[in-house]
């Protein structure tokens, strides 16, 4: 049972040793941790890292990642919406270097249309279903 | 009620079996390409990554040569494992720049000290701001850029040695 306990506690101590050892010796960016002032100018940046995917960890979005990399990610979109910059025109701006793929928001295109009109026509055939059968019944 | 439509919904839960088992057994692509090729490189100015070599601007690829760009930091292991390819590739002629992302000057020096050092000039990208401004997402990286400082190729993850001569051709390329 020991024996079981130590080599359970071998295995965490190896998942937790291997990713730190793959992280840079840099003290995380200006703004990766820290709010901005402005709370107003704080609040539009949460809404957007929100919605930015980490391109490190690709399930998580810039706000959940503890990766450097969407730490820099941050720092680019918080000093960006301090200088003034428009929440859309800083998304615009990465998806122009790393396509759809890096926004979380959902647009309509060529690909995803299908996503926002299924919805609609399954309503409609209900509507139509609905509408004979209550005409039927009369 | 016609008797065929109590099947459909059967019929659609197969449906979705076989699409999901399509996509199950499809491999996952994890890289995120960039979408700056054919564009040019943006503007920026960097303090050099050690004491060794030159810093690295845009400035410095509009010389009218084609180089490589390498994004590369020394806590990244598969750059290690890249770094005969890279001198093999300078060897055969391609001038190779770099930045190091996130990096401290001690701890590259000792990098380059160990693995070798192909690089004419290395920046230090410390936000990181390098890299998002060419879409690349993760280090290692290797891009093409030719001699008007236009992106012409990104290669995602470590150079094996059969990309060596992808590369070259693609350097010769954008000659």
């Amino acid at each position: 049972m020991m024996h079981l306990r130590g080599l359970m506690l071998a295995l965490l101590a190896l998942c937790v040793a291997v990713p730190v050892a793959a992280q840079d010796s840099l003290p995380p960016a200006p703004y990766a941790y820290n709010q901005l002032s402005d709370p107003q100018q704080e609040a539009a940046a949460q809404a957007l890292m929100q919605t930015l995917r980490c391109l490190k960890c690709q399930s998580q979005s810039i706000a959940d990642s503890d990766a450097p990399m969407a730490g820099d990610m941050r720092h680019q979109v918080r000093t960006r919406i301090s200088m003034g910059e428009d929440p859309e025109a800083i998304r615009a701006w990465l998806i122009d270097r790393y396509g759809d793929y890096v926004s979380y928001a959902p647009t309509i295109s060529e690909t995803t249309w299908p996503l926002f009109a299924v919805p609609l026509l399954l309503i409609l055939v209900a509507l139509i279903v609905l509408w004979r059968r209550i005409r039927r019944r009369a | 009620m016609k008797r065929w439509i109590l099947w459909v919904p059967l019929a659609m839960f197969f449906g979705f079996c076989a699409l999901f088992a399509y996509h199950l057994a499809r491999p996952k692509t994890e890289f995120v390409a960039s979408t700056m090729i054919g564009r040019p490189l943006p503007e920026f100015s960097l303090r050099a990554a050690v004491a060794d070599r030159p810093a690295l601007a845009t400035a410095d690829f509009r010389d009218g040569k084609p180089r490589l760009f390498n994004v590369f930091a020394s806590w990244c292991i598969p750059c290690a494992a890249e770094a005969p390819q890279l001198e093999m590739l300078r060897r055969r002629g391609a001038d190779i720049v770099a930045v190091a992302i996130r990096d401290r000057p001690d701890d590259v020096a000792d990098f380059l000290s160990r693995y070798g050092n192909p690089y004419s000039r290395i920046g230090a990208d410390d936000l990181s701001e390098v890299q998002l401004g060419i879409g690349s997402s993760g280090v290692p990286e290797t891009f093409v850029i030719d001699g008007d400082g236009m992106i012409t190729y990104q290669h995602i993850g470590d150079i094996r040695a059969s990309d060596v001569p992808v590369l070259l051709q693609k350097l010769e390329e954008a000659r």
